[in-house]
């Protein structure tokens, strides 16, 4: 079983995620699940009268936008980053944080290396399911890699000049 | 367009002027002095660094896992051996700082740095295994190479003359200094389409380049009397070069860092990632047109304005309390009409390479790194040392670089000017050429760089060598020439009077020449002429296009007017 660091801490994985093309072909109803976009647009409804636990995963060219005021309506939101050099799912993680109030588990999946881990959590993930050959007890020590901040970010509303 | 808030706390001209003038007796830098805070960040990445390295040296990290963050701090792996590339915020140094930076030089380097185009100051022959111990030794003198490479915010770089020079609106320095924070581990940030490059102007002349950069910023007053900024977005040179576009006219100073994060936002989001070539905000910037991109930062900018990022007067004081005058003598200005006819070599030296000060009697000096025979930009260990001694003599112990890889010594008494002259000519800092020819910028080329398609270095040094008549180089009068050894535009050939560009045909290096670039406040790209030529036929080429300007231009005519 795969292991996630969550809220600084390393736990068990125990949501499924679904591909990109997945369709509701066989979706059981009381599994948790992280569905694609694609998937929720079309069939929220149904997808949220499951027993199951319910998250939705946005690709790097997806917005927050798309989830919007909704996002409050699942337990999950991962966000996938095709390459570690892709940065693009820190603004969505922002947008999903700082403006439309998500209050849920946010994810970052696909290429998450311990590298980015600070950074993220600074955007907003609490939680990240790291490249499957990273060992998630040693990432967990990249965020204690700085003691201070500069800017203002999900994680700290005040910039540092509002603090000194 | 938008509608104007109420402003708290405006920062008239008057009260800026006053807090610029005050002096305060904290500190005798002239500079921002980091704080604990600003020290622990530095020294956070240090031992981040020195893990790293170690881990990766040990064979525990692959070169893949190793990159990020290297690339993140100004370490590239180059032909011969890492090249270390070190940040000068804005181009400001202290004495103290360079006597480090030649001490790190004779230690972990051959005995000399570069100076860059960015400001910067680079080492080419560093160890690996040095460069933790060389990082914690920067950090000591509050130095550090933290974004000096990758696709991240870059370093922030002005005027040269800031703070001193006489056609100043505003000392841009403190707004450099609170970008340059605001940039530094900006988590949002750290990951974008390709590097990033700001610029700030305070000046009402141009000499901080910002039409080509990717966000350009200039200081403005508005009618009530308040300090803001113009901002323009997109400029930049490389493969595509453009000069940016201004997409507001009046950004009050409260709003600087939410409208950054505003654009980078948008830029983050839809600069392309598909192709490294495309991925410039330049080309976004384009492909939106300047008027959808600007509406798209303003709607990004409505639930930013007014948040906790909104700049606040103390903090602007906390910065700018730093870069005080230093304490000026009240002096008169000189008449050199008596030196200058009984040393004409002194008085060609002081009409190229000195600047109108904004204080009567003291002037700004130009040390020009670039006397025939030698790498533009390339500085011993011995002479960042003889800079750094006359820099605590004449100049309060403080120095500057330049885009042109120069080095400034802003605050000369003119009653020193002589001797210094003197002491400058000993160390071969005096050659009168800056603005000349042969104050050319060049990119390090095909002998360091592993980008480059051609040697940039040697055809630099073969126009210098056809040039080295000094009578009639000042006959030529004011001319850039910038070189590239690659499309990737180190060396900002496009917007060099004369540019020339190293290309790879078929395995041999060639070179276009362009012609009519300007990086002033007219900025204008250069056409490029018909056929390449070969290395060895560059000189004449050069002599052939001076020639033609001779015979043809007017009398006063620049070459770049002809």
């Amino acid at each position: 079983m795969q292991r996630i660091i969550k809220n600084n801490e390393v736990i068990d994985e125990t949501w499924h995620l679904l591909p990109k093309d997945a369709t509701l072909d066989g979706i059981s109803n009381c599994d948790d699940l992280i569905v694609p976009l694609a998937l929720w647009r079309d069939h929220s409804h149904y997808l949220k009268a499951r027993d199951g636990g319910l998250g939705v995963w946005l690709d790097a060219d997806e917005e927050a936008e798309e989830i919007g005021d909704d996002a409050n309506q699942l337990q999950v939101i991962a966000l996938n980053f095709p390459a570690f050099t892709d940065g693009r799912s820190y603004s969505n993680a922002r947008l999903l944080r700082d403006r439309y109030g998500f209050k849920g588990e946010l994810r970052a999946i696909g290429d998450v290396l311990r590298d980015q881990l600070f950074y993220m959590r600074r955007c907003g993930f609490d939680a990240f399911a790291l490249r499957a050959d990273k060992d998630p007890y040693e990432a967990l020590e990249s965020l204690k890699d700085f003691s201070v901040t500069y800017q203002a970010a999900t994680d700290e509303p005040l910039p540092l000049f509002r603090r000194r | 367009m938008r509608a104007e808030l109420p402003r708290q706390n405006p920062i008239t001209a008057s009260q800026y002027a006053a807090v610029s003038d005050s002096p305060t007796h904290e500190t005798e830098t002239y500079m921002y002095v980091y704080d604990e805070y600003d020290q622990r960040i530095i020294e956070d990445r240090v031992q981040q660094l020195r893990d790293k390295t170690g881990r990766y040296l040990a064979g525990e990290l692959s070169e893949a896992e190793f990159r990020p963050l290297r690339l993140q701090n100004g370490l590239y792996i180059q032909r011969f051996a890492p090249m270390l590339r070190v940040a000068v915020p804005y181009g400001q140094l202290t004495s103290r700082q360079v006597h480090k930076l030649a001490q790190i030089a004779r230690d972990y380097d051959k005995g000399y740095a570069h100076i860059s185009t960015r400001q910067n100051v680079q080492y080419n022959w560093p160890a690996l295994e040095d460069v933790p111990e060389i990082l914690a030794e920067l950090a000591t003198v509050q130095m550090h190479a933290i974004q000096t490479s990758g696709n991240c915010l870059r370093n922030v770089t002005t005027d040269q003359f800031a703070g001193v020079a006489a056609d100043e609106l505003i000392d841009p320095r403190p707004w450099c200094e609170i970008v340059r924070q605001w940039t530094t581990f900006h988590p949002e940030f750290a990951y974008l389409p390709r590097k990033f490059k700001i610029a700030i102007n305070g000046s009402t002349s141009a000499r901080a380049a910002i039409e080509v950069h990717d966000i350009g910023l200039e200081a403005v007053y508005n009618a009530a009397g308040e300090l803001g900024f113009r901002v323009l977005v997109g400029g930049g040179l490389g493969r595509t070069p453009v000069v940016g576009a201004f997409i507001n006219e009046f950004l009050p100073w409260q709003d600087l860092l939410s409208y950054l994060d505003a654009i980078l936002r948008v830029y983050n989001r839809y600069g392309r990632r598909d192709n490294k070539y495309k991925a410039r905000i330049k080309i976004l910037v384009k492909a939106l047109t300047p008027e959808v991109f600007a509406e798209k930062v303003e709607a990004e900018m409505v639930p930013l304005r007014g948040g906790q990022t909104t700049l606040t007067e103390a903090e602007v004081h906390r910065v700018a309390k730093h870069f005080v005058d230093p304490q000026y003598k009240a002096l008169d200005n000189q008449d050199f009409a008596v030196l200058d006819k009984e040393h004409p070599g002194f008085a060609r030296w002081r009409s190229r390479n000195t600047l109108t000060h904004k204080k009567p009697g003291y002037i700004a000096v130009t040390l020009s790194l670039k006397p025939t025979g030698v790498e533009p930009g390339d500085i011993t260990d011995k002479q960042l040392d003889a800079v750094a001694d006359l820099a605590e003599r004449y100049s309060f112990g403080q120095l500057r670089t330049s885009h042109e890889q120069n080095i400034i010594l802003a605050d000369v008494e003119q009653s020193q000017l002589f001797t210094l002259w003197g002491e400058l000519r000993e160390q071969g800092f005096a050659t009168p050429n800056i603005g000349l020819l042969t104050d050319m910028i060049c990119c390090p080329g095909g002998d360091f760089c592993s980008l480059a398609n051609a040697k940039s270095i040697p055809i630099a040094e073969s126009i210098q060598r056809r040039f080295d008549d000094l009578d009639y180089l000042f006959d030529i009068g004011e001319l850039d020439l910038n070189i590239s050894g690659c499309m990737n535009a180190c060396g900002h050939h496009h917007v060099g009077h004369i540019g020339i560009l190293g290309v790879d045909k078929k395995g041999e290096e060639f070179y276009q020449v362009s012609l009519g670039g300007s990086g002033s406040r007219d900025a204008s790209l250069g056409k490029i002429l018909g056929p390449s030529f070969a290395q060895d036929d560059m000189p004449d080429v050069i002599e052939k296009l001076i020639d033609v300007y001779i015979a043809q231009r007017t009398e006063d005519e620049r070459f770049i007017e002809t």
